[in-house]
């Protein structure tokens, strides 16, 4: 513990500390012009379901509420569904592509990546909407092919067919 | 009472850092193994939708059954007053509470999503045996913890009975609870039968007793202790007593099963044609497990050799995983009856006896947590005092002698 | 961990016009007679919880189920994106046809199996976090954000209707979220039931095929068609030692 005795040497780690951060805020800086931009308002009043900056800080407490509710009772309201806020968020780019929660030009991905927040949610769920997931998935597609291609996707390397 | 001298080891060899850098090493290398797992999906291993639990269910289910039963000889001291085995008593704590976090950092591991294992400790399904599970083994753990503790601080002495009756019930529960995960499976042939629990009861006495003798025999030899005779053939006849009850079990489960045409068809297949599980049972389970180790423990000269105590110990172990992996996994590999008497074929395995081979993942998780188990006896020895200095003919019988006439 | 809502939460009332448009070309098609090929139960409100008045269930008509047709299978595969990744011993299967024979005299019977959605379900039971459960209107479900991938209720299960999915997964399919290391199985086309679909995708499938085999409905509706057929030809349970009583019943076997 000797190196904390020394202020000299608190003050070099948190200069580097801060040097670290910079590529940071300048990545966030880049990235957030290119996430493409929500369909469409809400509605008249609102532009998200809720006031942005509640949902900034809070989505996850909707979305938490909603899945027991929509698991469990069946109930299907879209205000705060996770397909619904992936249906309006996740719109093409210019090239008409969409982005994947890998890419960090995904809305959720952009944000996340930035706050070093994870989430498991696309593990499971669709991260495009349907339209978007419908066409990168070929169902012609050979099966050793499409296996490849998922592990090509998570860099998992060469699959020994079974 | 209080005439054993109790010490821990001397950790400052260079033997004690080789062995417990390997078994640290061979832990870690488990966890790796169990994180690829995790990484690249269970396809990775050799279980699929048929044998839904592996070679990790073999090993943890053998170290939590062996941990209830290592506990066995703080129970016969503290709980049937046979003051001979009480020197004994707080190893065999330990061993227990080592070798079922070891189970239980297996069981964990190989869970499809271990990352959400808080999910387990907040959110209990009541009817499932697996969630009593949860806190028999949790709370096995905090019992023996304490039991320990009124072991090792003199003026806790004197609930020394009451927490071992508890301990002693507490563990009776949780094979009972262990047998019934698969006791209580009404779907599948070779499962759904209430002897499953005392099955599971008399096995972790003996696999607890089998562990016991060799870790006791290792960590004497490698500290330069005594260990007399005496002790270690009151062990050893225990242990024997111990694998003829699991013959009677298994004999009793067989008979009940080749009674009922019903079960002829897992019945066969475990005795007879079932290739690598037919095997293991008479080969591995009732040879190498029961019959070989009866021979050296009961049957002069070899009874009377340390060597041969050992080897018995090493064949029950050897034999008590080869039992589990047939009851696990063989019981998962003979097809699932749907429609009584008739031939079932599907895309799904239907019909067909399911093939496993372990994969070099499960077997490295499972090996990584039995070591852990070890590690955390290494250092728990070497910490605390948890070993009597001397377990010499002389030393017990002056043990004995002055507790008697107290 | 729950997290409480501080704010009132007034939702807005997209999803109710939603339903009274559905509502209404449901009673338009009621209307005209002879129109209504199977059973048209109004879809429910959006946001009114799934009640024990209904219990769905289907009925296996194994008489005209084909041996060589598996279009059932295929439409489950396509409706939820279950891939054949070339490991039968790991894919996921929710649907299956089996084939039955008798040894005594040859005889085979074709069969769809699937999830049976039990009233008493033992998957329910064993399954520690209580992730397997039953919705009240009998539908048996994995929740996937308490599954911990333990797989006992794939030993519990006396149907082998479960799968486990044993690798990452991309491109799933906004109404059917599946993921590595959870357990799944037939959910009976939830979505499509919440809908008012009132029909599954492999039942579709099968009628599209002109086979008829697999009829959709609600139990505890004595007017419903497959309420109808069970009072009328009667229907078996398979392993209906068990007591399970099953959503699913079959015809011919």
């Amino acid at each position: 513990m000797r190196i904390l005795k020394s202020k000299w040497h608190i003050l070099v780690c948190l200069i580097i500390t801060l040097i670290a951060y910079v590529p940071m805020f300048n990545a966030f800086a880049e990235s957030s012009a290119d996430i493409p931009k929500p369909k469409s308002n809400y509605s008249d009043e609102t532009r998200c379901v809720e006031p942005v900056a509640i949902m900034r800080k809070q989505h996850f407490v909707y979305l938490l509420e909603h899945r027991d509710k929509t698991v469990i009772e069946g109930i299907r309201t879209t205000q705060y569904s996770l397909n619904a806020c992936i249906d309006c968020h996740i719109t093409p780019n210019a090239e008409g592509e969409f982005a994947r929660y890998s890419d960090d030009t995904h809305f959720c991905a952009s944000c996340h990546q930035f706050t070093a927040v994870n989430i498991d949610c696309f593990q499971c769920h669709a991260d495009r909407p349907e339209e978007a997931i419908r066409k990168t998935r070929n169902p012609n597609t050979t099966v050793t092919a499409h296996t490849q291609e998922i592990h090509e996707y998570l860099q998992l390397g060469e699959t020994q067919p079974h | 009472m209080e005439t054993t001298r109790f010490s821990s080891i001397d950790a400052n060899s260079l033997q004690y850092w080789i062995l417990l850098g390997g078994l640290a090493l061979a832990t870690l290398v488990g966890v790796l193994a169990a994180h690829h797992m995790d990484l690249e999906g269970h396809h990775i291993s050799g279980m699929s939708n048929q044998i839904v639990w592996g070679f990790p269910h073999v090993a943890a289910i053998f170290l939590i059954i062996a941990a209830s039963g290592a506990l066995n000889v703080a129970s016969i001291s503290s709980v049937f007053g046979k003051t001979d085995y009480k020197p004994l008593a707080r190893m065999s704590g330990l061993l227990a509470i080592a070798l079922l976090v070891g189970g239980l950092a297996i069981l964990v591991l190989d869970l499809g999503r271990p990352d959400l294992l808080i999910v387990a400790m907040t959110k209990y399904n009541f009817k499932s045996i697996f969630a009593w599970n949860i806190f028999l083994y949790t709370g096995f753990i905090v019992i023996t913890v304490i039991y320990l503790w009124m072991m090792m601080e003199r003026k806790m002495n004197k609930f020394i009975k009451v927490t071992g009756f508890a301990a002693f019930l507490w563990r009776l529960i949780l094979t009972t609870g262990t047998g019934s995960i698969f006791g209580f499976l009404v779907a599948r042939q070779a499962y759904d039968a209430a002897i499953m629990a005392p099955l599971f009861v008399i096995m972790s006495f003996a696999f607890g007793m089998a562990t016991f003798i060799l870790v006791l025999m290792a960590s004497y030899k490698w500290t330069h202790r005594t260990l007399g005779d005496v002790m270690l053939s009151k062990l050893k006849n225990l242990l024997g007593i111990f694998v003829a009850a699991i013959l009677y079990f298994v004999l009793a489960y067989h008979l009940a099963n080749l009674y009922a045409t019903e079960h002829h068809g897992i019945e066969r297949f475990i005795l007879l044609d079932g290739g690598i599980y037919t095997f293991l049972f008479w080969a591995g389970h009732i040879v190498i497990g029961c019959l070989v180790p009866l021979a050296l423990v009961f049957i002069k000269p070899m009874s009377q050799s340390r060597g041969m105590t050992m080897l018995a110990a090493g064949l029950v172990i050897m034999g008590g995983i080869a039992q589990l992996y047939v009851i696990i996994i063989g019981g998962q590999a003979y097809p699932l009856v749907l429609f009584p008497g008739m031939e079932e074929s599907s895309s799904f395995f239907d019909g067909v006896v399911a093939e496993y081979t372990p994969s070099i993942f499960e077997l490295l998780l499972g090996f990584g947590g039995i070591c852990l188990a070890l590690a955390i006896v290494t250092v728990g020895i070497a910490i605390l005092e948890f070993l009597p200095e001397s377990l010499s003919d002389k030393a017990l019988s002056l043990d004995s002698a002055r507790s008697n006439s107290i | 961990m729950r997290y409480k809502l501080d704010l009132d939460i007034e939702e807005v009332n997209t999803d109710r016009r939603d339903f009274l448009r559905r509502a209404a070309t449901v009673g338009g098609l009621a209307i005209a007679p002879g129109v209504i090929l199977y059973q048209t139960g109004a879809a429910k409100p959006a946001d009114q919880a799934v009640s024990s008045q209904q219990r769905w269930g289907m009925l296996v008509n194994t008489n005209v189920c084909q041996e060589d047709c598996d279009a059932c299978v295929t439409a489950c595969n396509e409706e939820h994106g279950l891939w054949d990744l070339g490991r039968p011993e790991t894919d996921a299967q929710w649907i299956r046809k089996l084939n039955v024979k008798d040894k005594q005299t040859g005889h085979v019977t074709s069969l769809p199996m699937m999830c049976q959605h039990c009233e008493n379900p033992p998957c329910v039971d064993v399954c520690p976090t209580g992730a397997s459960f039953r919705r009240e209107d009998g539908i048996v479900l994995v929740d996937k954000h308490t599954c911990i991938g333990c797989r006992y209720c794939m030993l519990a299960c006396p149907y082998k209707a479960r799968s486990f999915v044993h690798e990452p997964l991309q491109d799933q399919l906004p109404h059917s979220p599946r993921g590595k290391g959870c357990v799944e199985s037939c959910t009976l086309c939830v979505h499509k039931v919440d809908r008012g679909d009132n029909n599954t995708a492999c039942a579709e499938a099968c009628a599209k095929d002109g086979h008829q085999a697999l009829l959709f409905g609600d139990l505890n509706d004595p007017s419903s068609e497959i309420s109808k057929q069970l009072k009328q030809h009667g229907g078996t349970q398979i392993r209906a030692d068990l007591g399970l009583n099953t959503g699913v019943r079959y015809q011919g076997i």
